[in-house]
């Protein structure tokens, strides 16, 4: 079939079905932009992870006079255990890359500055911090190393892995991307019901045509073939636009607006955008010509 | 050109087949009216030669192809080879007289210059000159039918089939329409038409097939209309309307054909 005559049924075809051809743009818009959402959601946990992940400390607290923290039995941790435990840090590198001896006196002073807007910072008393030695790894996944050599050992009061309180974050992170997606894959059940009702609703009322055309000897392909770009060209406009909605996110809502109120955090950016757009935009194109084609094999009869 | 071998088609839930040990041959050039009443099976018979039912016995040899046999994606190269006209036109009623022929060869892949060049050719033949840009509703039923003839035969097929093409027109008109069947088909295409209209047999002397319940039951060189079973309403059914049990026969289209008839009843009136 020449292209020329392709492009022009294509044409008469959409706007004869305008209002289908708007309601398949739109539902696909909607099901691609959560998806959307949902895979970026998923880029900025891995994008927080890899920024954060990488300034992880495990913190060693020692004792103190009358401290907390069983292991200690009340007694504050001897400068001869302390020097025994830094040793033994030096001798761990790597995974250790790097030891800093925090004071008591400093770690009030650091939650002071850090909480200074929160009245946690004035009812907080110098007594419930301790000295500890914070290490920073090589790779944030060795920190059990780290706790199997220290907890319990004398003048260690506790060892924490700030991993884990990340871990948690992102873990609550990733459910919320995930329950985007889900929803989107309702969206695109949705999409795939609306294609096939309105590709049965075209065949029906183009039986005169797609008759004439088997009559005259056309192949399969070619009266096919309209169904499909149509539903094909709709499904594509409608994942364009979810792209730029999403272009429109990361660009105003990410870049303009959250990465300036939270300096200190990573955050994704358009080459995330462009790196989920072609999946997408492929996945919704594979989706419409396979919907087209099992409805057509159901409904168009060649 | 066709040939039946003992073909029995049987519908789906049907009682009894619509077709019977049916054997005939339809010779290239031959002009062949196949006549019977309504249900007597001419419409089964033209469907099975363009493919559009499977025979559930014996053998369908068209354009040297056994239809039984051809797989699917090569009916539309068989159809190609065949043109067929209908007692309700099937014209696309928001394209033009030419759109309509034009768009027979568009589907198949033709080029625009042998479309410019065809069209206007074989609208020429049928006696449509000067009307290219007129829609189908603005033309009498007659015309309708020119239309429906042009794009069957626009593609040159070797094979006319035509079932019925008078059954919605007046017996004037009628005349015409079998005439300009007869000029194509002394430019040597194959004609075969089923048909009602016992004056049209007789007049013309051509080759008659008779159908009565499925079975063959005359066949004869410069034949008449003859008896038929239902000698009674003949008359009638030739020269008013299509007869509404046909759409046994004639399936999804029914309907429609039905609606035709109104629109070309209307149209007919204005002229």
């Amino acid at each position: 079939m020449r292209a020329g005559f392709v492009l022009g049924e294509l044409g008469t075809g959409l706007r004869r079905n305008l209002s289908m051809a708007v309601s398949v743009i739109l539902v696909t818009m909607i099901s691609m932009y959560l998806l959307g959402l949902g895979l970026l959601a998923q880029r900025q946990v891995d994008t927080m992870k890899d920024y954060w992940y990488d300034r992880v400390q495990v913190s060693i607290f020692l004792c103190v006079d009358g401290s907390q923290y069983a292991a200690c039995a009340g007694k504050a941790t001897t400068p001869t255990q302390r020097e025994q435990i830094k040793a033994q840090l030096e001798q761990m590198k790597p995974p250790v890359k790097e030891i800093f001896y925090e004071s008591q006196a400093e770690a009030f002073k650091r939650f002071k500055e850090q909480f200074k807007n929160s009245p946690l910072a004035e009812q907080a008393t110098e007594r419930a911090f301790a000295d500890s030695f914070r290490v920073s790894l090589t790779d944030a996944g060795k920190y059990d190393v780290i706790v199997s050599s220290f907890q319990g050992a004398p003048g260690v009061g506790r060892v924490q892995d700030q991993k884990q309180l990340l871990d948690r974050f992102f873990a609550f992170m990733n459910a919320v991307s995930w329950g985007a997606i889900a929803l989107s894959a309702l969206m695109v059940l949705c999409a795939i019901l609306l294609m096939a009702t309105t590709i049965r609703q075209t065949a029906f009322s183009r039986r005169r045509e797609t008759g004439i055309m088997r009559l005259v000897g056309a192949s399969n392909a070619t009266i096919q073939l309209p169904f499909v770009l149509e539903t094909l060209v709709s499904a594509l406009i409608g994942a364009s636009l979810a792209m730029g909605l999403l272009w429109a996110t990361v660009s105003y809502g990410v870049g303009g607006y959250l990465s300036k109120a939270l300096m200190d955090t990573a955050f994704i950016g358009m080459t995330d955008v462009f790196a989920v757009a072609p999946w997408v935009v492929g996945g919704v194109a594979i989706v419409a010509v396979l919907t087209s084609w099992f409805t057509l094999r159901r409904y168009l009869r060649v | 050109m066709i040939l039946f071998d003992a073909v029995t088609k049987t519908y789906p839930k049907a009682t009894r087949p619509a077709l019977s040990e049916v054997s005939l041959e339809v010779e290239r050039g031959e002009f062949v009216f196949i006549v019977g009443s309504s249900g007597s099976g001419k419409s089964t018979l033209l469907r099975l030669a363009i493919r559009e039912e499977r025979a559930t016995s014996g053998a369908v040899l068209v354009a040297g192809r056994e239809l039984r046999t051809l797989p699917d994606r090569r009916v539309p190269m068989l159809r190609r080879e065949i043109g067929t006209v209908f007692q309700d036109f099937r014209l696309l009623p928001n394209k033009t007289v030419f759109q309509n022929v034009a768009f027979a060869l568009q589907v198949i892949g033709k080029s625009r210059a042998l479309i410019r060049q065809t069209v206007p050719e074989t609208l020429r033949v049928v006696g449509l000159e000067g009307k290219e840009k007129r829609l189908p509703h603005q033309l009498s039923g007659g015309e309708q039918q020119r239309v429906a003839i042009a794009r069957a035969i626009v593609n040159k097929p070797a094979i006319l089939l035509a079932d019925e093409p008078t059954g919605n027109l007046d017996p004037a008109t009628s005349r015409a329409i079998v005439e300009l069947l007869d000029r194509i088909n002394r430019s040597g295409t194959t004609v075969v038409m089923a048909t009602h209209d016992h004056e049209i047999v007789n007049d013309f002397r051509r080759r008659v097939i008779e159908l009565d319940a499925g079975k063959l039951v005359r066949d004869e060189a410069d034949g008449d209309y003859g008896k038929t079973t239902s000698a009674i309403p003949v008359v009638r059914i030739a020269e008013d309307d299509p007869d509404p049990a046909d759409s046994v026969e004639d399936g999804p289209d029914a309907k429609r054909a039905t609606g035709a008839t109104g629109a070309t009843g209307a149209t007919g009136g204005q002229r």
